[in-house]
């Protein structure tokens, strides 16, 4: 296996609120390799959202180890190991999308020019060239997330986390999006791990699908893809697509059996 | 053209109430006068008269009606005289070259808007240093509100003497000052509610993004809770320059004012003047319009100018 990026052993984390304690992640291990692509599918409050805010340090497990790059994920945030996409793409609308996706470098302290460059390139990579002088409110749903992708990859982490990025998206859209993202999965060699509900954007996209179920927050199975990483969108009809497809399924309907 | 029609017809309908409204207002007055010039009218006394209601009398002396619109000293002016003592003591002083004359109002005008600008941007400064303070501690947070909101339950009229004798103790000359103070006591609570909503803003989403950027506290509120709260701090500031022309009027009501639009208002009263009375209080809306009105327009370049949409 490739040199890992992210290790987890025995992830527990334990929110205390008012109705009691709830324990959103029970026992989580899971490694990811450099370059993989690593979605997470589950119902709601199985845990995928708050295992990636542990892995980008939003949130501080209550027991388990977890290194991003050998370190904690505080340092590797300070040393920008990542790129965070939320569902919403929260593009702040008094900015143009170039100056959107100069935030991040404005606030690590990038010269201009290189906010210029990097800027140019990574608008370019999201198929948003000529798009940089606009403002968000001028672009559709789908424009918007991806200049927020862009806004994520400007400062060139090798890690892109990204939470249900296109659950917000209508279905031709997200297909659409999906084959960018591989391309750009491709091209860039990205480590990406990818929150999402939906079980063929799961299998379409990943290297490796993790299923996790709800109360305590788990993982359940853990899928390898035997697709090859050349995935044009009708792969989706292929035997094999629908092979991992309904295995997903399963992996969700076990994790589900108790409380059915 | 289609804003301004709505508008037009709601002046049109007070304007017709207005008018409406004078006959019986003054009818009382009109019919004391024709008696006093020795005209017939029913009942022929004004003791007669007290018990009998404003509408039989308007019935019973069509022929004084008019007189109603056109009296000296009515208690309910026209629309029209209103207008022409306005004009009287402003424009026409103004030609004169007297516009800065004690007896124009564009004199008192111009005092009441000094205090009301000095006394918005007082309450203006405290409410978003405030509001600052409000959001970023929680212990302020707690023990601030509660008072902000305290104080604007305390009458403004019954604060205000007791801030101008203070003043004058302190050894503050003037009215100006007490007066800005007032105004500002009354800006500042807007623009501090308006300004903790807008700092509070941006959704979890927008901090924790700018927390993977590892961004400092400095930078969160300059690039993120700042902007966001630009919207909502305009609506705050158009409420605010409106309190802060309410709470100078009422600082120059209390005895010893002599200039300014609230010592017009006052005088007027006590000499029986009502043209003066409603001119003043014309002058007043006027120029809270015209205030706002500028806020507004300053809004929607601000936010055209940041990208935003208006």
């Amino acid at each position: 296996m490739n040199e890992t990026i992210i290790d987890a052993q025995g992830l527990d984390l334990t929110f205390q609120t008012n109705d009691g304690p709830v324990h959103a992640l029970k026992d989580v291990s899971l490694t990811i390799g450099k370059g993989d692509f690593v979605s997470f599918i589950g119902p709601s409050g199985c845990g995928k959202t708050t295992f990636l805010r542990c892995i980008a340090g939003l949130e501080t497990p209550t027991g388990g180890s977890l290194s991003v790059n050998g370190m904690t994920p505080d340092e590797a945030r300070r040393k920008r190991a990542y790129g965070y996409v939320f569902q919403a793409a929260g593009l702040y609308p008094w900015r143009t999308i170039a100056k959107n996706v100069k935030l991040p470098l404005e606030i690590m302290g990038f010269s201009r020019e290189e906010q210029e460059r990097r800027a140019d390139r990574v608008l370019e990579l999201v198929d948003l060239k000529g798009f940089g002088a606009k403002y968000p409110w001028q672009l559709s749903g789908g424009m918007q997330q991806r200049a927020s992708i862009a806004r994520a990859l400007a400062f060139d982490a090798g890690i892109l986390l990204m939470d249900e990025p296109f659950g917000a998206l209508d279905e031709i859209v997200r297909d659409h999006l999906n084959e960018q993202l591989l391309a750009l999965w491709a091209r860039t060699e990205k480590t990406i791990g990818f929150v999402t509900h939906s079980i063929p954007e799961a299998v379409y996209l990943s290297t490796r699908i993790v299923v996790m179920s709800p109360r305590p927050g788990r993982i359940t199975d853990v899928i390898e893809s035997p697709l090859p990483k050349e995935r044009p969108l009708d792969i989706r009809d292929t035997p094999e697509f629908l092979d991992v497809a309904h295995r997903v399924r399963e992996g969700l309907r076990a994790g589900h059996a108790y409380d059915g | 053209m289609r804003a301004a029609l709505p508008v037009l017809t709601v002046l049109a309908a007070i304007l017709l109430l207005w008018y409406l409204a004078v006959a019986p207002m003054n009818i009382r007055g009109a019919l004391d006068l024709a008696e006093r010039s020795g005209r017939a009218v029913t009942p022929e006394t004004p003791l007669a008269r007290q018990d009998v209601s404003v509408w039989r009398l308007m019935a019973q002396n069509p022929g004084q009606i008019a007189a109603a619109y056109e009296l000296d000293r009515p208690r309910l002016p026209t629309p029209q005289q209103v207008g022409g003592e306005l004009w009287k003591t402003t424009g026409e002083m103004a030609l004169r070259g007297r516009a800065m004359s004690k007896r124009s109002l564009i004199y008192h005008a111009a005092v009441t808007l000094r205090s009301t600008l000095w006394g918005f941007v007082l309450g203006t400064a405290l409410g978003i240093l405030g509001a600052v303070a409000i959001v970023y501690s929680r212990v302020v947070d707690m023990s601030l509100m509660p008072w902000a909101i305290i104080s604007q339950t305390i009458p403004i009229v019954a604060l205000a003497p007791m801030i101008i004798v203070l003043s004058s103790q302190l050894g503050i000359e003037g009215r100006g000052v007490p007066k800005a103070i007032i105004a500002a006591y009354l800006c500042y609570f807007p623009v501090l509610v308006g300004m903790v909503k807008g700092l509070r803003a941006p959704a979890p989403s927008q901090l924790d993004l700018l927390q993977t950027y590892s961004a400092s506290g400095l930078q969160v509120f300059l690039k993120l809770r700042l902007p966001s709260s630009v919207p909502y701090l305009f609506t705050s500031l158009k409420i605010g320059i409106a309190a802060s022309l309410v709470g100078t009027i009422v600082g120059e009501l209390p005895t010893g004012a002599i200039s300014g639009l609230g010592a017009r208002i006052l005088i007027g009263d006590q000499f029986g003047t009502p043209l003066a009375i409603w001119a003043a209080l014309l002058a007043a809306a006027l120029m809270a319009g015209a205030l706002v009105t500028l806020l507004d327009l300053l809004q929607r370049i601000t936010l055209k100018r940041m990208g935003m949409q208006a």
